[in-house]
């Protein structure tokens, strides 16, 4: 089931672009003039990306390099504890959406220090499933049409995730 | 953003000073500016693929075709679009992309969404409310299958990788529902 699902994932994107370009044909359009055209405004695109991005990660890479990261994860220890929930799907649950590579890293640790079995490793998959890098896609979308005034889009995105993190334990914890 | 980036750079030195981190800090401030380099590097290559296709799309009309056929499921969640716009089209099919789990699609088409809708804002600079709906749907991450994270548990010998695959699913469509419903409750208080 899943590697026939995998199948046609990989499909999609071909097979779109086949079409694209045999439909524009069809519509007389001259396809290669069109697509670089297209790909013209990439450079300009990114340069407005750019410094929104250095700006977001010069602040995680230095929160996550300061120790700061460690004390409120033993600050949480006891009540994680108390709650039966491995501390390492807490961890993961504040660097998930700060940072997508981090993120794989620290997976990558968990499966390893406590066994591809464990309930540390199962809520953290499910954790990582269904979280998204929150701050890097904030960076990109808001800085590609460059929003100054994102409102109050960013305190939904924090309680969205918030809510999303306790319902991918509570999800886990039932399924384990 | 403001605050909560003036936050962690105030926290991060505080601890850095008090946890004699301050050299790894540092370092850490270079090491960010270089990610940024190296995904922005990233993102031109892509980005610029999927502006080329898009711009087919536009040229042979088949973007409006496609918003034409999908405007009755997204104008339930965008309602203020008007007619066939390409902003329908970009948004399906940023959607779809991150159903399937298509990393080099979703985020390049995404970018074309939100120019799309930054051509229906009238107050350039701030944020639209369908531009919100949109980026709220896309951090709550809706996929289908988490490929990557079964990918991982594969490697280390899981007994049954695919065993995430549910409650993944379900943990999602919950997060989303929920991403939504946070998005109404916010916009109803600052109206």
């Amino acid at each position: 089931m899943i590697e026939y699902f995998e199948y046609i994932s990989l499909l999609i994107i071909p097979l779109f672009i086949l079409f694209t370009v045999l439909y524009g044909t069809f519509k007389k359009v001259r396809v290669y003039d069109s697509f670089v055209s297209g790909a013209k405004e990439g450079p300009a695109i990114i340069l407005k990306i750019f410094p929104y991005l250095l700006t977001i990660f010069v602040a995680i890479k230095g929160f996550q390099a300061s120790g700061a990261f460690d004390y409120v994860r033993n600050a949480f220890y006891g009540v994680f504890a108390f709650l039966d929930i491995p501390i390492e799907a807490f961890s993961m649950a504040v660097i998930k959406p700060l940072s997508g590579s981090a993120s794989t890293a620290l997976f990558a640790d968990i499966v390893t220090t406590t066994g591809a079995d464990s309930m540390a490793t199962y809520m953290s998959a499910v954790i990582m499933g269904s979280a998204e890098t929150t701050f890097y896609v904030l960076a990109v979308y808001l800085g590609s049409v460059s929003i100054r005034k994102a409102r109050y889009l960013v305190p939904v995105c924090l309680v969205a995730d918030f809510i999303g993190i306790v319902v991918a334990i509570f999800v886990a914890k039932w399924f384990f | 953003m403001n605050i909560l980036w003036l936050i962690m750079i105030c926290v991060s030195i505080v601890f850095a000073i008090f946890t004699g981190n301050l050299e790894a800090f540092t370092k850490s401030i270079f090491d960010g500016a270089k990610s940024a380099v190296e995904i922005s590097l990233y993102l031109l290559g892509i980005v610029s693929v999927w502006m080329g296709i898009t711009r087919i799309l536009e040229d042979s009309g088949l973007i409006y075709r496609i918003a034409h056929l999908f405007k009755p499921i997204i104008s339930r969640l965008f309602k203020n679009i008007p007619g066939d716009h390409p902003s329908i089209t970009a948004i399906t099919l940023n959607v779809l992309a991150n159903l399937f789990g298509l990393g080099n699609a979703a985020t390049p088409l995404g970018i074309k969404a939100m120019q799309e809708l930054d051509s229906l804002n009238e107050d350039k600079g701030t944020i639209t409310p369908e531009m919100m709906t949109f980026i709220v749907i896309n951090t709550a991450s809706i996929q289908l299958i988490p490929f990557s994270v079964i990918g991982i548990l594969a490697n280390y010998g899981h007994r049954n990788p695919a065993a995430v695959v549910l409650p993944v699913l379900i943990a999602t469509a919950i997060s989303t529902m929920t991403a939504l419903l946070v998005l109404a409750a916010f916009r109803k208080v600052f109206k």
